[in-house]
């Protein structure tokens, strides 16, 4: 089942991102992203983390009693959150204080585990390491485009640059809870509506990608 | 992040059910959340088993931060420590209900490997490690959080019930409805924050 370089990133971008198609890895990306800085940072420690587990996990394949895997995925996975978590509190402070738990509680994203179970247990370490890589840069894409529209609104900001030429009055709501929701929600019906538009012009019951282990 | 060692563990136990809801202001243990929320049954079941090992959980992290972790200076393997923890935790839970009380774990049986992995286990841990709570505030933090949890899920689970017989616009059905209920919950709940003042 040898899928081109392609297909795997068009499948991880669009057809199956993970946030929007396959509805995983939710809990970071409504809870970072009032601010576009955040959301970045939140987005390359994950998209590290999924790519490297998935090479580590890949390798191992073989190696690893079938029983035992989840313990050793979680360490495996543990222990690349803990290089992101220190390099984030060394180099960006700041940042490292606003995430506060959730750096750490990339361990139990969802998109991780689902990435090694779905894929890398099965696939060889290079094809594994893009799968995890692009798996995580469609997670950062949909994070930057929530937060876009959260912070612009929110704070009249984008990256902490005024964005507010205009003089309207931000919306608070906007970086509270509830637009989180709001904007997820709305994003996950437009990418469904369009995948089923597709399907039904497609005159056939397209194959829907397989069930990922949901697990949060 | 907040030094709180002043604020009272019953002041703790309201907020993280009412303005600091696990679920609607702090978006932990979402998966579960939108994925075991069709049936009401199933939900209130969850809901039930992720107090029990929250609480459980907390107690065994606490001890552990503050007994070993601490003293020794290992802060930095603190994430591996927790997640061991609350891993074997849930084994020993679940054998032991078992082994004591087989109805019970006829009925929450099913969930517990599943909560292994529930974020708001292992996020509550973390926030009692970063807001420095004592040890009953920890436990009331983590009751809290747990009736919220149960609290949210149980609420979505029922809208859910009663809109899954209605039409919806294409795409919308599933998921993507869950969160807008979501959202009008939270949105909802804002109406608690005047209560109380911790975050």
């Amino acid at each position: 089942m040898a899928e081109t370089v392609k297909a795997l990133i068009k499948r991880n971008l669009w057809q199956e991102n993970q946030v929007v198609r396959q509805i995983l890895g939710i809990c970071s990306s409504l809870a970072v992203t009032n601010l576009m800085a955040n959301s970045l940072v939140m987005g390359l420690g994950l998209t590290f983390v999924t790519a490297l587990s998935s090479l580590t996990l890949s390798v191992l394949r073989n190696h690893i009693p079938h029983r035992v895997r989840m313990i050793v995925q979680t360490l495996i996975i543990a222990a690349y959150v803990i290089l992101v978590d220190l390099i984030i509190k060394a180099w960006l402070p700041d940042i490292s204080k606003q995430l506060g738990p959730y750096v750490g509680l990339i361990i139990t994203n969802c998109i991780i585990m689902g990435r090694a179970e779905a894929f890398a247990r099965q696939n060889k370490p290079v094809p594994s390491l893009l799968d995890g890589f692009f798996a995580g840069v469609g997670y950062t894409l949909v994070l930057l485009a929530i937060a876009l529209i959260r912070e612009a609104l929110g704070f009249g900001t984008v990256f902490g640059l005024p964005v507010n030429v205009l003089g309207i009055d931000t919306w608070t709501i906007m970086v509270m809870p509830p637009a989180a929701f709001f904007i997820i929600g709305v994003m996950i019906w437009i990418a469904a509506n369009r995948m089923d538009r597709k399907k039904n012009a497609a005159g056939q019951p397209a194959a829907q990608s397989k069930e990922v282990t949901r697990r949060g | 992040m907040v030094d709180s060692p002043s604020i009272s563990p019953w002041v703790i136990f309201f907020a993280s059910i009412l303005t600091s809801n696990m679920i609607l202001s702090n978006f932990l243990g979402m998966c579960s959340y939108i994925s075991i929320s069709g049936e009401y049954k199933t939900a209130s079941g969850l809901g039930k088993a992720v107090s029990l090992v929250l609480v459980l959980t907390m107690g065994v992290n606490y001890a552990i931060y503050h007994l070993v972790i601490r003293p020794l200076g290992l802060e930095y393997v603190q994430y591996i420590v927790f997640i061991m923890v609350i891993a074997a935790s849930v084994q020993v839970i679940e054998m032991a209900m078992d082994r004591f009380l087989p109805d019970l774990h006829r009925k929450l049986g099913i969930f517990l490997p599943l909560i292994t992995v529930n974020c708001a286990i292992l996020g509550s841990t973390l926030f009692m490690v970063i807001r420095n709570y004592g040890l009953f505030q920890a436990l009331l933090f983590a009751l809290g959080s747990g009736l919220g949890w149960w609290l949210a899920i149980s609420a979505l689970a029922a809208i859910r019930e009663k809109i899954a017989r209605n039409k919806l616009p294409r795409g919308l059905a599933g998921p993507g409805i869950a969160f807008i209920i979501t959202g009008l919950m939270a949105l909802a709940f804002i109406g608690f924050s005047g209560i109380f003042a911790v975050q």
